[in-house]
């Protein structure tokens, strides 16, 4: 047994509740490594995408949430009042299950959260833009027309736009809410092979769109079940060897 | 009646009702184009009315309907799309928001009249300023807000939740978002509504009865604080007030204010289409 690898997010009894009652999450104690892909998985309805918004705040944005509990970055509470919203987004950045490319250029787009955070500095936001689109695995085919409207991409580029519009802002932690359930087999491919490669630069923590997705890509697995932490593990232990019955019951297709 | 009967009936009818409501309408412009055309000369658009206004131009009207309807703008635009951000963006769904839609809702239906009766209590006794341009001006604004709220408002809504969701998330703040995603693509919808208020605004009679306007004056307005002649006033007070007054200017009067009104429409129109062909969602 090597020693685990240090611990990038701390989540210690997160309770995430909306205003109608409804529990979305129940008691989570979950420790996220630095350079790994956490796989967040199980079925619909289960918390992952509130745990995901928790995690970068977004949950601020809905009325009425109430949070219990704490989330750690770095040591350093990032679920309570007086958190610096806007920063603490700059190192935690998101792509999202619909490609959104805001209504601008391709160019525009990667460099929006660069100029959102006062980068003027124009050689080096075209420098960040290069190797955005390039660790997107995008810069071959879009480097002829940048300035072309971004969404007049396909849906696998819009979403490979997304992620490199994230990567531009050089974040720690990537969080990604099913970034390929739109998307073809060959684009998801795609997408994919970057995690793999982004992983060694950043965090990783991303909600798969299908069991076989989560198995792909992760080096620790947490497994959901109606707002409940069933179960966690390293590498691919929860798909070969689940201890808990419910796991197994999804992981092999018995519901979900 | 076989089915083909009745659909070529209702076909027939939609088709009558079309033309009864448009047909007022071409006949009216094409009446006041024909009769007052022969007025419009460049004379009569530059020059001051002369003998009892029965000749002339109407130069001092159209400047002060111009005044007018610029200095509303500048009252009723900026505090309007304010207002629309504030309901749009900030307020929280509230009793008191919800009031203040109910007001805003309300206000626009307020007859043109008691926004008049209003404007004077308020700007031209109770504050002193007079038959002026600027009371003239703040009336009309309070009329002009409502519709330029609401309008803009509503653009404001229709730019899609997930634009502010991913501008938040790339650590934009609220007003970032606002600035940069948001406004941008209100902008035509709102430009729509600024412009269809300030439309009512030029063409109102009753707010500046009392507030701005003056039966004549032989010299333009020389400040803010001045009385002014203003179109369509000077519509009612030749077409009813001075005997003898030649049908064809009051014709050409009611021509140039027409053209005034309807090209803002169009400017409006072609902002819409514009907005609509290169919109990316």
């Amino acid at each position: 047994m090597t020693t685990p690898p240090p611990a990038k997010i701390t989540i210690e009894r997160l309770s995430v509740q909306y205003r109608d009652g409804t529990e979305s999450l129940r008691d989570i104690s979950l420790s996220i490594p630095a350079h790994q892909i956490t796989v967040l998985f199980g079925p619909a309805g289960g918390g992952k995408s509130t745990l995901l918004r928790a995690l970068n705040r977004l949950n601020d944005l809905v009325d009425g949430v109430r949070v219990t509990g704490r989330i750690l970055l770095d040591g350093e509470e990032i679920s309570g009042p007086g958190v610096d919203t806007v920063a603490l987004r700059r190192r935690v950045g998101m792509v999202f299950a619909q490609p959104v490319p805001l209504p601008m250029s391709i160019r525009q787009n990667v460099v929006y959260g660069l100029e959102l955070a006062g980068v003027r500095d124009a050689a080096r936001r075209e420098w960040e833009l290069e190797k955005a689109l390039r660790a997107a695995a995008l810069w071959d085919e879009v480097q002829d027309r940048l300035d072309a409207p971004a969404v007049a991409l396909s849906g696998g580029q819009q979403q490979r736009l997304c992620l490199a519009r994230v990567l531009a802002l050089e974040p720690e932690v990537i969080l990604l809410d099913e970034p390929t359930s739109g998307l073809d087999p060959i684009s998801t491919a795609k997408v994919e092979q970057s995690l793999q490669e982004i992983k060694r630069l950043y965090t990783v923590v991303i909600v798969p769109h299908s069991v076989q997705q989560a198995a792909r890509l992760a080096d620790q697995a947490a497994f959901f079940l109606q707002g409940e932490l069933v179960e966690t593990a390293a590498g691919r232990e929860l798909f070969v060897t689940p201890r808990e019955a419910r796991t197994n019951d999804y992981v092999t297709g018995r519901f979900g | 009646m076989s089915r083909h009967t009745t659909q070529r009936l209702a076909f027939a009818l939609l088709t009558l009702a079309a033309i009864v409501t448009t047909a007022p309408i071409v006949l009216i412009v094409g009446y006041i184009a024909a009769t007052g055309l022969p007025a419009v000369s460049w004379e009569f658009l530059t020059t001051m009315p002369r003998d009892g206004m029965r000749a002339g131009g109407i130069w001092p009207a159209i400047v002060g309907t111009g005044l007018l309807t610029a200095g509303t703008g500048l009252v009723a635009v900026p505090l309007g799309i304010a207002a629309a951000i504030y309901l749009a963006e900030y307020a929280k769904d509230t009793t008191l928001t919800r009031a203040i839609r109910i007001a805003i809702i309300n206000l626009a239906g307020i007859p043109s009249v008691v926004y008049g009766l209003f404007g004077l209590g308020l700007f031209v006794l109770f504050l002193n300023f007079g038959t002026s341009i600027l009371a003239g001006c703040l009336t009309l604004a309070i009329m002009t807000l409502p519709v330029i709220i609401s309008t803009a408002e509503e653009a404001l809504r229709a730019v899609p939740q997930s634009f502010r969701v991913v501008s938040i998330s790339l650590g934009g703040t609220k007003w970032q978002t606002i600035r940069r995603v948001v406004l941008p693509q209100a902008l035509p919808g709102i430009l729509t509504g600024v412009i269809l208020g300030l439309e009512r605004a030029a063409g109102e009679t009753a707010p500046i009865l009392f507030t701005a306007a003056a039966f004549f004056l032989p010299q333009l307005p020389g400040s803010a604080m001045d009385a002014t002649m203003a179109l369509p006033y000077h519509l009612f007070v030749i077409s009813t007030q001075i005997p003898g007054m030649p049908i064809q200017i009051q014709y050409g009067t009611a021509l140039v204010l027409l053209v005034f009104v309807l090209s803002m429409n169009l400017i409006a129109t072609v902002i819409r289409a514009r907005a609509r062909a290169q919109r990316q969602w």
